[in-house]
Order: structure tokens, then C-alpha cells, then sequence
């Protein structure tokens, strides 16, 4: 019978919001779909996995390595216990992006990148070009399915499941020595995630230095948005890049977007476009941004936002 | 030490992209060509190795396809490259036979580091780097935004810092290994008249890609091409009074 394998993503205690949406697209393949979790101690993660609506089983892999497991440690495994199955699925995040294409290499199988819309088991939409074009790709037939999931594209599965969790009938493998991980730095986690939260504040190179961004910051935390930012600004350096929205930073869908002092380049637009609604607060009426936003708002931002927050 | 980068001939990343008439693929008749702009930022990287004081004997920068990424092959000699290796290909190859061709050059050339774009601006599938590293198996550093090479270290050992969604990751791996570049790795140089007229001198080889001995692997067959849905224009508010009245009635406050 074909079953589809999750790998799900997590930092040793939470499951990443991500791993919720890939699951509604795994489920729409139509297969029961088995998640898998490696880490030094699963049991936490692997509970969060069990409750989600559609999940058939979750399986454990715990080693000491998994605490930052590197694509040459996880690979080889994934391969192994994908034998059993038709379709093996990673979201679409940096975690998914640098490990899933080498267990497609390893089975020597395609790998569907940013799957956005599940056409039939092994047929799918995908986008290419920065989102300006769509594709419809099939998988070949005696061929695994093997990809990642725009998690944008996708709602997260509802909770009140009740998998089964078992240990997976795999040797945990130790972790090759040529790869070492060093250190991780990252924001601050006092704020909503990016990635998920259902409001976004997000400023552009009109915001004009890193100390001038904390207008954007203040409106996030007025409205208990996440902030996000244009690659125009993380390379002006007003921000850290894991706040980069867009083709080469994250795709996002919150309910509410709200862009301030972004022009809209398509790089940009690219990651908002399946935002409920768009607002644009741009000084320059001619903003490619207002193309795409549903309410547009021409002024300085910095006698806009203060009024915004003083009325809300 | 030898570094192997690869530039894969893409459509100008400033060119709005459309479909082809009866939606039979991405219109490319007489459009700007260029390299991969993640890939010059690679060969960028291997050229800055080099100048920073590693003993790098050679760059070489190797495409994909046919005679027509000759163009880009010579424009990455000019930009520094040594030696440059088109891997003739008619058709498009995916990232999977892409990896493997890659693979069995290497094979022949026996490189220290690849150096690679992570992903290409055309297909966008951020595959081929790491697929590679597989078949070598061999460490990956990919999305990488700053590289510190210990070349007197044995192995030489490179110190990564990867853009990933939690922040800024750092990885330690031993060469041989493959890293692949992400656009704040550096700013790629531009290329100078007589660098040009210099690059006509490199030597630039051929080999087929039926020679290398792969296997073409199974493909995915695309089935059809569209534009995407598209979001337009909503209406233009006078003031925050009337935003917040438009929010409110969207329900999204």
C-alpha cells in the first residue's frame, strides 16, 4: 500500500509550524502519511507530530547527533527508512531545501521543489522563474516522489490527532566527521515567527538606517506581528537577514501584510503573494508595491506610522 | 589546491520573463542571457580565495549545454578563471543528471572545492549543489553568506556561515566539499575591456556530455506552462482614518 514519510523539523523541543502545513499537502497525495522525527530526544516533538489531524503514525530516530544534524548525517537515513514508502516530503525551509535534494540524489530520483498545489499522487504545480511562471510537473511512474512544500501554498493541519509514535526499525546513525556543526545565532524569540505568524509588519530601504527600524518594530509589537524586512534592507544592514522576505529569503501568508518604505521589486512580491490582505505605506505613488497591494496608503512613513499607532 | 565552479546560462535576473505563444514553455528568442547570478557570486568567491593568500592553482568554471554558454564560460574567464570546461549538452539537463555529469567530471579534475550558486534563477530548484555533494559523498555548506578557508590545516578545513530561517548558522567541514554561495557572500567584480580580450587566450575545452559515461536519470516531465494567478491593485486610501476603516471592515483588526 503507498504511504507518504514527513521528515519534520524542529529545534530538539518545539515542531516547527512548517512541518503542520506539509502535512496538509502530504494528505492531499492521498496516502496515510508517516512523520519522522530525529533527535536527541524525540518524545516531546514526536507528541506534537502524533496530534496533528492526518497523521497516521510518527516514528522516532534519537541519537545525540540529532541535536544539529547535518544533510550528510540525516541523508542516509532518510533513504533507508524511505524504502517503505512512495512519496518522501520536506517543507520548503532552509532545513528541507539543503537536505531533501541529497536523499533524491541517494535514491536517484527527481526532486520536486516548492510544490504548491498537488494535482493528482505523483502530479503537481510548482513555480519557477521568481513565481512568474507556473509549472505542472509529473513524477515518472516506478519513480519515488520525492519534495518540498511551499509552505505558503498550504493551511496547517488541525490538531486533535492521536498517532501512534513508535521508534523507527533503523539503526541511528552517528554523524559523519568531515561535517561539524559550530554555532548557531539567531533574533530574538520574544517575537511571533516570521514564518507563521499571522500578522507581519515588514520595512523596506525607505525606513533609511537600522536605529529608524525600531518604527517597524514598535507598530510589529503594537499589533503582535512578527517583523520582516526587503532584502534592500538586510543588505543595508538595518536588519538581520533571517527577517528577509521574498524568492531568496521566506515565503510568507500571513492574514495581514503590511509593507513600509518597500518598492515591491518582483523578488519581493514574490514572498507575500499569498497574503490575505496586502498594505502598502509608501511615500512614491509610483511603487511597484501598489500594484499588488490591496489597500495603498501614499505618505511618510514616519508621520503615517506614528498616527497608525496612536488609533489602533 | 584546485577549485571547480560551476555557471549555469541563465535568462538576465533584470528581464520580466514571459510565456512562450500556446504556453509551450518561458519565451527566450533574442532575451539577455547571462550567468546565474548565485553562480557568479560562486566563481566571485573562488577568485577571492585565491587573492586572500590560499594556494589555489587553478579555477575552473564548467557549464552545462550547448555551444551557446560558451558565452557565459568566457565571461567567467574574464572575470579570473583559468581554464573553463563546457559539458556539451542539446538538451536541458535537470538537476539530478546535472549532479551526475558534474560528478563524473570531477571525476577527471579531482577538485578541492566546488563552489556553486545555490540555486539557479530559471528552474529555482536549489537541487543541484547538494545533490552533487551526495554522489561525492562528500560535506555540503549551502546558502552560505561568509567562507574562512584554513588551507594549512589537513585536511584544509572551510569555516561556513550559512543564511538559514533561524538566523545565521555556522558550519566547520573538511575539504573536499562543496559550498554553495547565497547573495550576501560578496559582490561580484566587473569585468574589465582588456580581461576580456585576455579571456579569448584561456583555454576553454570540450567534452560531450554522452562521453562522461552517465546514466540519465528519470526526469520529471513538465506538462504544462502558466502564468500565475495574478493579485491586482486594490484602491488607494487618503489617510490612516480611512485604513483602519478599511481594516476593520476586512476584519483583519
Amino acid at each position: 500500500m503507498a504511504r507518504t514519510l514527513l521528515i519534520a523539523e524542529h529545534d530538539g523541543t518545539q515542531l516547527n509550524p512548517s512541518t503542520a502545513r506539509c502535512v496538509s499537502a502530504a494528505v492531499q497525495i492521498g496516502a496515510p502519511v508517516d512523520i519522522v522525527v530525529f533527535a536527541p530526544d524525540p518524545a516531546a516533538v514526536a507528541a506534537q507530530a502524533a496530534a496533528l489531524s492526518g497523521v497516521a503514525r510518527v516514528l522516532t530516530v534519537a541519537h545525540s547527533d540529532h541535536a544539529h544534524p547535518s544533510a550528510a548525517t540525516l541523508a542516509p537515513q532518510i533513504v533507508a527508512l524511505a524504502a517503505g514508502y512512495d512519496a518522501v516530503l520536506m517543507p520548503s525551509t532552509t532545513f528541507g531545501k539543503d537536505v531533501l535534494p541529497r536523499v533524491a540524489a541517494l535514491m536517484g530520483a527527481p526532486q520536486v521543489s516548492d510544490l504548491m498545489a498537488v494535482l493528482g499522487p505523483r502530479s503537481f504545480k510548482r513555480p519557477i522563474y521568481a513565481g512568474n511562471v507556473i509549472i505542472s510537473v509529473s513524477v515518472p511512474a516506478g519513480c519515488p516522489v520525492v519534495a518540498t512544500v511551499r509552505t505558503a501554498s498550504f493551511q496547517a493541519a488541525a490538531g486533535g490527532g492521536d498517532a501512534e509514535v513508535q521508534a523507527a526499525e533503523l539503526t541511528a546513525a552517528a554523524a559523519p566527521s568531515h561535517t561539524r556543526w559550530v554555532s548557531l545565532s539567531g533574533g530574538d524569540s520574544d517575537r511571533p515567527d516570521l514564518q507563521s505568524a499571522a500578522r507581519v509588519v515588514a520595512g523596506g530601504r525607505g525606513v533609511g538606517s537600522a536605529e529608524q527600524f525600531s518604527i517597524i518594530e514598535r507598530l510589529a509589537e503594537r499589533l503582535g506581528a512578527a517583523v520582516g524586512a526587503s532584502r534592500a534592507a538586510v543588505d543595508a544592514g538595518f536588519v538581520a537577514n533571517e527577517l528577509q522576505v521574498g524568492q531568496t529569503g521566506k515565503i510568507i501568508a500571513p492574514d495581514l501584510y503590511i509593507a513600509v518604505g518597500i518598492s515591491g521589486a518582483i523578488q519581493h512580491v514574490t514572498g507575500i503573494k499569498d497574503a490575505g490582505t496586502i498594505v502598502a505605506i509608501n511615500k512614491d505613488p509610483e511603487a511597484p508595491i501598489f500594484e499588488v497591494a490591496d489597500l495603498g496608503l501614499v505618505g511618510d512613513l514616519f508621520k503615517v506610522l506614528p498616527e497608525l499607532e496612536e488609533n489602533l | 589546491m584546485k577549485i571547480l565552479v560551476t555557471l549555469k546560462r541563465v535568462v538576465d535576473y533584470t528581464v520580466r520573463v514571459q510565456l512562450a505563444r500556446g504556453g509551450s514553455g518561458v519565451a527566450t528568442d533574442g532575451v539577455k542571457m547571462s550567468i546565474n547570478p548565485f553562480d557568479e557570486i560562486a566563481l566571485e568567491e573562488a577568485l577571492r580565495i585565491r587573492e586572500r593568500g590560499a594556494p589555489v592553482s587553478e579555477v575552473v568554471v564548467v557549464s552545462i549545454g550547448d555551444d551557446a554558454c560558451q558565452a557565459q564560460l568566457r565571461t567567467g574567464l574574464a572575470m579570473g578563471a583559468d581554464r573553463a570546461v563546457q559539458i556539451r549538452s542539446a538538451e536541458a539537463v535537470q538537476p539530478l543528471h546535472a549532479a551526475r555529469l558534474l560528478h563524473a567530471l570531477n571525476q577527471r579534475e579531482a577538485a578541492d572545492l566546488i563552489l556553486m550558486g545555490k540555486q539557479a534563477i530559471d528552474d529555482d530548484c536549489n537541487q543541484t549543489g547538494q545533490m552533487l555533494a551526495a554522489l561525492w559523498d562528500r560535506p555540503q555548506a549551502t546558502f552560505s553568506s561568509k567562507v574562512e578557508l584554513d588551507h594549512a590545516a589537513t585536511p584544509p578545513v572551510a569555516l561556513c556561515t550559512r543564511e538559514v530561517d533561524a538566523g545565521l548558522e555556522t558550519l566547520s567541514v573538511d575539504l573536499p566539499a562543496v559550498i554553495t554561495s547565497d547573495l550576501r557572500l560578496n559582490e561580484p567584480r566587473y569585468v574589465k575591456m582588456p580581461d576580456i580580450m585576455k579571456a579569448k587566450r584561456k583555454p576553454l575545452d570540450v567534452v560531450e556530455a554522452a562521453e562522461l559515461g552517465v546514466e540519465a536519470p528519470p526526469a520529471l516531465t513538465i506538462d504544462a506552462y502558466e502564468a500565475p494567478p495574478k493579485r491586482s491593485a486594490g484602491r488607494r486610501v487618503a489617510d490612516v482614518d480611512e485604513l483602519l476603516a478599511a481594516l476593520r471592515e476586512r476584519g483583519v483588526l
